[in-house]
């Protein structure tokens, strides 16, 4: 198979990249998209990362030590925008693009320069919302939620600027996920139905869907905020007929399915590797679509278990509590089938089934807290605390962000032909497992205790868990530095590595040459 | 050999032991001290065992997969990858441990909403940071300013035992009775918690939210707003003392006493004729409480959120200029009215002092009647 694509591509020459800075600028080639995409959230992961180390230096003591609390709700913030907007959701989009078209049997993308554009928006769209925190006034800083009106009448001046760039993420990635959409759903090979589909491509497909359906919301809540704060109207603003509380339904309408949109993808990755290195068919195919489908449907119906203490009426509590617990059935059901894939393998521990199997234990930690965030009553107690903040650090770390390592280990071979040291691997991944259980878990004890989300200085009391968790932070944030150098010592000079890459490893990507050609599948391959 | 473990040994698991004895309250959520906190507490407990027992037995099998069917012990892998009747046993178990979760919890949120017949009401509005307590049918009324020195913050001074969670005027309330909270802002969102009552609810301006709670052990309760609401949400904290019901009954009589001799002192001290000294000397107090969380004690500010009063147009500029800013606020800003916060003498001796602080020499003097009158217009 192999050495018939190879012919394809030597008759294809042409088809080449082209030379120099203009092959990025305007590149419609998946592949070069999705590095592009990977290494711009990669470089955010770093800015966010680097603002997540000011916090928790602040924090490593009570007392006021190194920035004001003004910066530090700044860089609250910005630690947040950016992880979400810059680092997870990107990452994934250029996963996306990597490997849809390689695992369906398709060339590329079906809509390769709408692609271009998509990617494109991003960086401009981060520069602006970085530079505000250049600007008079400094940045955003209410919080990646932005809640009015201190994100409207009390806002800084900047958050004109913060609106524009949130408008041009969410033009990015509605192309995004239209393009994954259309590619999907048209250029399958022969024989690639639904059913056979791999799962990281259904979960994206899913995903994609999600995005086209909330990304409008998140862009008509911040131009309701653009109307209250220059146009004279009052959305928000009881005082004119608004009501505060409106920004948070409309924005959670967004916020709860963004969540997903933040892990479906990563269900996907684990759901492709934890089989391969088993060495058994993923346990369930059927059940974990379905089962992914039900979360995307049932995330619709949660958003206001974010505002259980706004005083929404008896009713609604009821409901939204029994919608969010119920969102445990399905998630329980794709944990159970990983652990079923797993029994009675024949089980081998690369650096991407390490990632795999710490994303299922340590996600699935993040589901009990999420759990018990649920239950409403509890809840008046939790919310707005650092329990909140360890459940989705415990959710979007070893969850979303693990499931981009596992992803790079696993696919790194295919894309550049060559084999990271393993030894490197797995040091990545327990000094990443270490530091983050240690920045991480003692949170949860810091919010039982009592102490405040979003909060510069803090009692005594809390003083012993948070230096713990500086120090895992600290410890994780560096550890990164090895990922990058892990990456470019195996693009550079890493062994060769083989078409198969991995001995259980199932899919029409492995059937390529490492590193795949420039057009994925020039004649559709055709599957039984 | 033996001896270098102990020396290491020993102190290690006494630093373990005693963090474990003074971290009781540190490391899991408190039973409070009101029946709804206790029930709240308890279905924390049964959530958190019931997620103990599934992660046992899930991260068991995966544990016991791992170990016992690894490659490298020569594990055959099985050929099994479906089965509908193992898929529905587990949709349908959590399904039923769910609803024996959603059973307790809801009785006790009810329970929670259940404000009618409170035998006290108290009023809560949160400021950008501190809170207003009014007793709204006993005509007491008062603002809680966090107590803690700006110097311990700033690490200039050791910090005291209730660093950060200490105010000027805490909440009193008596035990064994229905309180209820009626929960608003003046300004952003605030969010007023106290862990011992599993109270919290979010201050929204234009909006009242009610609460309740009925404390059934004396003692000090203190919490924190909750709500990321601006520069100084970690420092605006809620103390409450819940004392029995004569020692309340006693304060809320010295309470409304001494408003009224404050008021009675004010009137006085507005009629009498003030120096500019003395003006300046009570200025720099109120200027401390009320003023210098955002304007700073140097009266440089933190522009452009929070203006420099250090040479400024306003604090240089027109007294009723002045005058009419501080009495009347900014809206949009965290800038109050201070007109209904403080009384003539005070807004007049602050006034006083900005204009002549920091090298503000303007020299010129804000009386109480000055007040009063602008107030009037």
């Amino acid at each position: 198979m192999s050495a018939v694509v190879e012919n394809e591509l030597n008759e294809h020459h042409h088809h080449g990249p082209a030379q120099g800075i203009s092959r990025w600028f305007f590149t419609t080639n998946h592949k070069d998209i999705g590095s592009m995409y990977l290494w711009f959230s990669f470089t955010m992961f770093l800015v966010g990362g680097c603002m997540a180390l000011t916090i928790r230096a602040e924090l490593f003591q009570p007392g006021l030590q190194i920035i004001n609390p003004e910066f530090f709700n700044q860089m609250t913030t910005m630690h947040g925008l950016i992880m979400v907007f810059g680092a997870v959701m990107p990452a994934f989009v250029g996963l996306a693009n990597w490997l849809i078209p390689m695992m369906i049997g398709a060339p590329d993308m079906a809509l390769p320069r709408m692609n271009n554009w998509s990617f494109w928006i991003l960086p401009f769209a981060f520069t602006m919302l970085l530079s505000t925190l250049f600007m008079e006034g400094g940045g955003p800083n209410f919080g990646w939620t932005f809640y009015a009106p201190l994100s409207t009448t009390y806002a800084p001046p900047s958050v004109t600027f913060f609106i524009f760039g949130v408008h041009m993420m969410g033009i990015s990635s509605i192309m995004g996920a239209i393009n994954v959409i259309a590619t999907i759903l048209n250029m399958r090979a022969p024989g690639m139905t639904m059913m056979k589909m791999p799962l990281f491509v259904w979960t994206w497909l899913i995903t994609a869907f999600l995005l086209i359906a909330v990304m409008p919301v998140l862009a008509g809540v911040v131009t309701m905020m653009l109307m209250d704060i220059h146009f004279g109207t009052s959305f928000f603003n009881a005082a004119g007929g608004g009501d505060p509380v409106l920004f948070q339904h409309v924005f959670w309408f967004f916020g709860h399915p963004e969540v997903y949109i933040m892990i479906l993808p990563a269900f996907g990755v684990v759901s492709q590797i934890i089989p391969t290195f088993s060495r058994k068919k993923l346990f369930g195919y059927s059940s974990m679509v379905w089962a992914t489908s039900s979360i995307a449907i049932l995330s619709f119906t949660v958003w206001a278990h974010h505002m259980f203490t706004v005083g929404i009426p008896l009713f609604g509590e009821l409901f939204f509590m029994y919608a969010t617990m119920l969102i445990a059935v399905p998630t329980g059901v794709k944990v159970f089938n990983w652990v079923a894939t797993m029994f009675r393998g024949s089980i081998s521990f690369e650096t991407p089934m390490l990632f795999s199997i710490a994303f299922v234990i340590l996600f699935s930690i993040g589901g009990f807290s999420g759990l018990m965030l649920a239950i409403a009553p509890a809840d008046f107690q939790y919310h707005d605390t650092y329990f909140v903040v360890a459940h989705f650090h415990y959710v979007l770390v070893p969850g979303a962000i693990f499931g981009i390592f596992a992803a790079v280990y696993y696919w790194l071979p295919k894309w550049c032909g060559r084999m990271y040291s393993e030894t490197l691997g797995k040091t990545h991944f327990w000094l990443s497992f270490v530091g983050m259980n240690l920045a991480f878990f003692p949170m949860h004890f810091l919010g039982l205790a009592g102490m405040p989300r979003r909060i510069p200085d803090y009692a005594l009391q809390f003083a012993d868990f948070n230096m713990i968790s500086s120090v895992g932070a600290f410890l994780f944030g560096t550890t990164q530095l090895l990922f990058l150098y892990i990456v470019v010592s195996t693009i550079r000079s890493g062994a060769k590595a083989s078409a198969a890459v991995w001995e259980g490893a199932e899919g029409l990507e492995w059937t390529l040459p490492s590193p795949a050609p420039y057009h994925s599948f020039t004649e559709p391959p055709v599957v039984k | 050999m033996r001896s270098v473990w102990i020396r290491w040994a020993v102190p290690f698991f006494l630093l373990a032991f005693s963090s474990i004895t003074q971290a009781e309250y540190g490391l899991n959520m408190t039973p409070g001290v009101t029946d709804i906190s206790q029930s709240v507490y308890d279905l924390h407990m049964i959530v958190f065992w019931i997620c103990v027992v599934i992660g046992i037995v899930v991260f068991g099998v995966m544990f016991w997969s791992m170990f016992k069917y690894r490659k490298s012990q020569g594990a055959k892998p099985a050929q099994f990858h479906e089965s509908t009747l193992v898929e529905i046993i587990w949709t349908i178990i959590p399904f039923i441990i769910l609803v024996a979760m959603a059973v307790p919890a809801t009785s006790t949120l009810i329970e929670i909403y259940d404000v009618e017949e409170s035998d006290i009401d108290i009023k809560i509005t949160g400021y950008q940071w501190k809170w207003q307590y009014d007793y709204i049918n006993d005509d007491v009324s008062f603002f809680s300013n966090l107590s803690t020195p700006q110097d311990q913050i700033n690490n200039q001074e050791t910090k005291g035992d209730n660093y950060l969670l200490e105010v000027d005027e805490p909440l009193v309330i008596p035990i064994n009775k229905k309180i209820r909270f009626l929960v608003t802002s003046n300004d952003v969102i605030h969010s007023w918690w106290v862990p011992a009552f599993a109270v919290k609810k979010d201050a929204i301006p234009g909006f009242i939210n009610e609460a309740w709670t009925k404390v059934n052990t004396p003692g000090i309760y203190r919490g924190q707003c909750a709500e990321l609401c601006g520069k100084d949400h970690g420092f605006m904290p809620i103390v409450v003392k819940a004392v029995e019901e004569p020692e309340y009954k006693a304060w809320l009589l010295a309470k409304q006493e001494k408003a009224k001799a404050d008021t009675l002192l004010a009137s006085q001290q507005s009629a009498q004729q003030w120096s500019l000294e003395d003006l300046i000397a009570k200025g720099e107090t109120v200027y401390n409480t009320s003023c210098a969380m955002c304007h700073q004690a140097n009266g440089e500010g933190i522009p452009p959120a929070f203006p420099a009063l250090k040479g400024s147009a306003i604090a240089m500029g027109a007294i009723e200029n002045h005058i009419n800013i501080v009495l009347n606020g900014k809206p949009g800003t965290a800038m109050q009215a201070f007109g209904q916060q403080l009384n003539d003498v005070d807004l007049a001796a602050v006034i006083t002092y900005e204009r002549n602080a920091w090298g503000n020499n303007k020299g010129d003097m804000v009386s109480p009647q000055d007040v009063a009158k602008a107030k009037g217009n």
